[in-house]
């Protein structure tokens, strides 16, 4: 649908979107996902044609929008935007949602229909005369939304769409993503800061670091084999680094690090330097003094609780075995098994759930 | 004290009688300052248009220059037009000295930059995100900057309110290039000057009071053309052209 080539963009001396290759297929929801301003919302105006690149090129199914400012406008109107900060015009929500409309000369009585199905749409089928500017953050969210809808676009570009929400506003537009992505078949471009949001929406994930794309993948990809140390620290993973791989039969390698070995699925040759990438989720806790682990769990490393962290209904606990392993367990396990700074554990990582890379082949910007 | 209260109500008198000296005079105000408005404001607002959406070398020059001339004197602006219009002057041959064409052309020159300066400042008021989701919607160049204008509408009707406010209030160029000839060229401000000097405070006061009541009803129908604009600027910005 979308085909972006050697795509780069400057501003003065700062470049927030270095060279770009990427191709977003008909129908998919693609996510970009990165740390707050590392690119994600030029590159989303640049796929809305609302910014010349400086180089590179963008196809629209096949088309060069690059050729004239024509050209440009009627792509344009191909597509739909929905911007962080939804801005409305000084009027009714019935005219704002109209204005796609207007634009391209659809006849009144025509329009008017069409406003009223997407402010249904978007599940605000009463506000069409009220005065846009007294809507509430999320109320005027939907109606960008609607306004965006109304012209039936084949691409909805969407950056940070819930980003100055409630919670309960973002959830409600997020189920509209989804619906509207199920119910047209439209393709959803979105840029999110959220990786988690990033997550329970995308088909695909792109991951954007520093202006550049440096992981394309699904969301599996992306959350537990991420290339790199700065991926994996933005999807919630901290290195366990200094590795060395002791031993290999056929992919399933013993790993040192310091006086601990673990067993993990890599090719990476004996010898060689690894780090280890383990999502905190994977990890399980057991006093010392318990029962013995299953022992389908291959690696168990004995610790010592340094570390405990309130995370919503949960708590992050650091372990210290020689370096410090992370874990996530709920409050309620915490408290049941009397997990306490000082205690000593057994956590326990499948030989599945680690991933592993090259010590070395970090990607070239560290944190 | 006395002749405040005595001007009232002489005003009173001179309104309700509707006193035909009074009613000419002020009525060639209002036809002189109205007509300076509108040639302003149909200048003025496309002009600050331009100077607002282009980037050239030298706008931010340009800008501060036409806010420097808000503060021009009404006197020097009447005097370099008298210089120009009179009989020897290169524009002499217009016969536009002592006439109300002459006033409507110096009351213009004079209200311009403030109009200018205050759409440009009316525009930059529209928030850059309008103007981008404007785009992303589909807006032509030229749909976009209508719709802006009209998101800034109120604040345009400001930049006209003052320029009417300063045109009718100015005894300046009215005096200088106007001259105060009795039913030809006189209005409510050398009227209010003359009769001052003459002694008759009454019929001063008199003629102020009438010149804020127009002001009044000026201002209360211009807001009211604003606020039904709203609604017009759907069908304008429309079009089979799209």
């Amino acid at each position: 649908m979308i085909r972006i080539e050697k795509l780069t963009k400057k501003f003065g001396s700062t470049e927030p979107v270095k060279e770009t290759d990427l191709e977003i297929r008909a129908g998919e929801i693609f996510t970009f996902i990165g740390p707050s301003g590392s690119g994600k919302t030029t590159l989303i105006r640049l796929i809305d044609l609302l910014e010349w690149p400086t180089t590179g090129k963008i196809f629209f199914d096949g088309i060069d929008t690059g050729s004239s400012e024509q050209v440009r406008l009627a792509i344009r109107r191909r597509m739909g935007m929905v911007f962080q900060k939804p801005a409305v015009l000084n009027t009714t929500v019935a005219k704002n949602v109209a204005f796609g409309l207007k634009f391209r000369g659809i006849p009144e009585a025509e329009a008017q229909k069409k406003v009223r199905g997407a402010l249904e749409l978007v599940g605000l089928p009463d506000f069409t005369d009220r005065k846009a500017v007294t809507l509430s953050g999320g109320e005027m969210q939907r109606v960008a939304l609607a306004r965006a809808m109304v012209t039936e676009p084949e691409v909805l570009l969407l950056d940070e769409p819930t980003a100055n929400l409630d919670p309960v506003s973002a959830d409600l537009i997020e189920k509209l993503i989804i619906g509207i992505n199920k119910k047209f078949g439209t393709t959803m471009i979105m840029a999110t800061h959220d990786m988690i949001q990033g997550q329970r929406l995308a088909d695909r994930i792109g991951v954007i670091m520093d202006g550049r794309l440096v992981q394309t993948g699904t969301a599996d990809e992306i959350f537990y084999q991420p290339k790199g140390r700065s991926i994996a620290r933005f999807v919630g993973i901290d290195a366990i680094t200094g590795g060395i791989v002791v031993d290999n039969t056929g992919g399933h390698a013993v790993i040192r690090v310091g006086n601990n070995c673990f067993e993990a699925l890599t090719d990476i040759q004996k010898g060689k330097r690894a780090a280890l990438y383990i999502r905190p989720e994977e990890v399980t806790l057991t006093p010392a003094n318990g029962l013995p682990a299953k022992s389908s769990v291959r690696n168990q490393l004995n610790g010592r609780i340094t570390k405990i962290l309130p995370y919503g209904p949960f708590v992050r606990i650091s372990v210290d075995c020689g370096f410090i392993l992370t874990t996530i367990i709920t409050r309620r396990s915490c408290s049941e098994l009397t997990l306490n700074i000082g205690t000593d554990v057994v956590a326990g990582v499948k030989a599945t759930a680690i991933h592993v890379l090259p010590e070395d082949d970090d990607l070239p910007f560290h944190q | 004290m006395d002749d405040i209260t005595q001007g009232v109500t002489e005003a009173i008198h001179l309104i309700v009688t509707l006193d035909p000296d009074v009613m000419q005079i002020a009525a060639l105000s209002l036809y002189i300052s109205l007509s300076a408005t509108c040639i302003a404001a149909l200048i003025g607002i496309p002009l600050g248009g331009i100077i607002h959406f282009r980037e050239f070398p030298g706008k931010r020059a340009l800008i501060i220059l036409i806010q420097t001339l808000y503060s021009v004197p009404t006197v020097v602006v009447g005097l370099i037009l008298y210089l120009l219009i009179s009989k020897s002057g290169p524009l002499g041959f217009l016969s536009l000295l002592f006439t109300p064409e002459g006033m409507i052309l110096g009351q213009t020159i004079l209200i311009l930059p403030i109009m200018v300066g205050l759409v440009i400042s009316a525009l930059s008021g529209v928030d850059k995100s309008i103007s981008d989701t404007l785009v992303a919607l589909g807006a032509t160049g030229f749909q976009k900057i209508l719709q802006i204008v009209i998101e800034a509408r109120f604040a345009i009707l400001s930049a006209v309110v003052l320029g009417f406010g300063r045109a009718i209030a100015e005894v300046g160029v009215a005096m200088m290039i106007g001259g105060n000839i009795r039913e030809f060229t006189r209005v409510l401000t050398t009227a209010i000057t003359l009769e001052t000097a003459m002694g008759e405070f009454g019929l001063s006061i008199a003629l102020g009071i009438i010149l804020l009541g127009l002001a009044l009803i000026v201002v209360v129908i211009l807001n009211l053309i604003t606020s039904g604009l709203s609604s017009e600027s759907q069908q304008i910005i429309g079009g089979p052209q799209g």
